[in-house]
């Protein structure tokens, strides 16, 4: 059965690695500041014991008060599991790095984030709409958006 | 007088026989070799996950069969769980069984048209694909027994599946799982040793594993290039612990290695049905959930190894009748990341069938 790592033990280990750079952990999860997230998410790939090399996915939520950024992580080779969340508190410009360059099948989710939800993520090879056409107004999975 | 040359963009798509769907590739080719390729799609776009935020828990159901449409019952299975796990609610053991037999009979059907359909692209014309869709339509009249429906199934709810199985069903379970080792190979009798098929399929469109890996590509794609995972061995859900059964893997990670992988899977199907069959209890088949579940604020992430691969619902509660959100990780739509990179290099009678190996559904690419 796939384990799933506890929030706490890695936030201690991120934490070590990148000071500053978590901002709250429980049980499940961990919370990362999205300046941070991208090292964060790298360490998680590559450190010692971590081995977080599928990225299942990537998803998006509109809290109003703030978007959150959630990506599920496993380790194929120890069969384990995390979860990894960020938050951007801006409505008007929200932005966060992008993972492409670690895991190429963050390319389509990352468009699809940007399209539904109007998050920019910086550093993408190719930022633009996937599923709704160019001029499209308006991004239709964040909750103020009207018909 | 030197020749002049200079590449040349088409469109493939969105309305052409083989693209499974309205789906475009906008390529470029020097000659005949693809240089470039650029997937458009989204002309299928409802805004599932839009619409789900506006419905209680069970209409979500009907919603999930229009994803997938080859393969309703896997996108059913892997909705449901999650609510349940969102919910705390588990299914009695009878349903958990029906839900494993319908979800590899549903396996069954979908590497039957992925099987066919790829053939249809090597230019074996109609013939063959008529052959799995005699063997799929079996499949479907039982579906039509559980729940009158063949395509838009919505036989599962969280908590169980919509009815127990009637009488007939049993009977006629035995005789398409008793007969199909014997479809399986009439189907491969005309393929897997087929001297064109190798030549057009052998060492094209190859995955590396890290490309693989890296790319979160899932199911028959990712096993294909010789990784070998799972989650139905990684981390089993329903009845998946109780069965035995093996998980075939490639070796090159080429077009036939994709194919072949299906194959081998659609017989380990079978093992997994006839001892599901062997097993099964009496019992109720639906717990006593609430129509309007109302399960506590927080967020699951579960998934399930669907035909096409790792189909996760990642569902935010906040306590009222409908999810906040409802994310769908559509492995159809994770797989086509690296088709660029299967594709550059080749030609376009080649891009024809490593698209067709994909094996992609655009009503879940779309969603």
């Amino acid at each position: 059965m796939t384990r799933a790592v506890a929030g706490t033990g890695l936030a201690q280990r991120i934490e070590a690695r990148i000071p500053g750079s978590v901002a709250a952990s429980n049980a499940a999860e961990v919370w990362v500041r999205s300046e941070a997230l991208h090292d964060a998410l790298q360490f998680l790939r590559d450190g010692d014991g971590l081995d977080f090399q599928f990225l299942n996915a990537v998803t998006a939520v509109d809290y109003v008060e703030f978007f959150e950024l959630v990506y599920h992580l496993t380790s194929l080779r120890r069969n384990a599991s995390c979860t990894v969340k960020t938050r951007l508190y801006s409505r008007e410009d929200p932005f966060a790095p992008s993972v492409v360059d670690l895991w190429r099948g963050a390319e389509l989710q990352e468009r699809e984030i940007y399209d539904l939800m109007g998050i920019t993520f910086q550093g993408h090879p190719n930022m633009k709409r996937v599923l709704l056409w160019e001029g499209f107004p308006g991004h239709p999975l964040r909750k103020d958006f009207i018909r | 007088m030197a020749l002049r040359t200079e590449p040349v963009t088409v469109n493939l798509g969105p309305q052409h026989p083989s693209t499974h769907g309205v789906f475009r590739l906008r390529v470029t080719f020097d000659g005949e070799v693809v240089i470039d390729v650029e997937p458009v799609f989204g002309y299928l776009h409802r805004g599932t996950e839009k619409l789900a935020e506006e419905r209680s828990y069970v209409q979500i159901v009907t919603l999930t069969d229009r994803l997938d449409y080859v393969s309703s019952m896997s996108n059913n299975l892997a909705y449901v769980r999650s609510v349940e796990k969102l919910a705390g609610l588990e299914a009695p053991a009878r349903a958990q069984y029906l839900r494993v037999i319908c979800a590899e009979l549903q396996r069954l059907a979908s590497h039957f048209i992925a099987t066919g359909f790829m053939l249809q692209e090597l230019g074996a014309f109609a013939t063959p694909l008529m052959y799995c869709f005699r063997e799929r339509e079996r499949i479907l009249d039982l579906f039509e027994m559980l729940c009158g429906a063949r395509i838009t199934l919505s036989y599962m709810r969280p908590g169980g599946v919509l009815q127990d199985a009637p009488d007939e069903f049993w009977p006629a379970l035995d005789v398409l799982v008793g007969n199909m080792p014997q479809y399986i190979d009439e189907l491969e009798g005309l393929i897997t040793t087929n001297e064109i098929v190798l030549a057009r399929t052998r060492n094209i469109g190859v995955v590396p594993p890290d490309l693989a890996v890296a790319g979160s590509l899932s199911g028959p794609m990712l096993r294909a290039s010789g990784v070998q995972w799972d989650l139905r061995k990684a981390a089993p859900y329903e009845v998946y612990d109780c069965v035995e059964f093996d998980v075939p893997i490639g070796s090159q990670g080429d077009t036939y290695d994709r194919y072949y992988v299906r194959i081998q899977e659609m017989r380990e199907s079978v093992r997994i049905i006839e001892q599901c069959t062997a097993q099964i209890p009496e019992g109720p088949v639906l717990s006593d959930a609430p129509f309007f579940l109302r399960p506590p604020a927080g967020d699951v992430y579960t998934a399930i190894e669907g035909p096409k691969g790792e189909l996760g619902f990642y569902l935010s509660s906040d306590g009222g009748i409908a999810p906040y959100r409802c994310k769908i990780r559509a492995p159809s739509f994770i797989n086509l990341t690296v088709l660029r990179d299967m594709l550059v290099g080749w030609k376009l009678a080649d891009l024809i069938i490593i698209f067709g190996s994909t094996d992609v559904v655009l009503g879940e690419v779309d969603r």
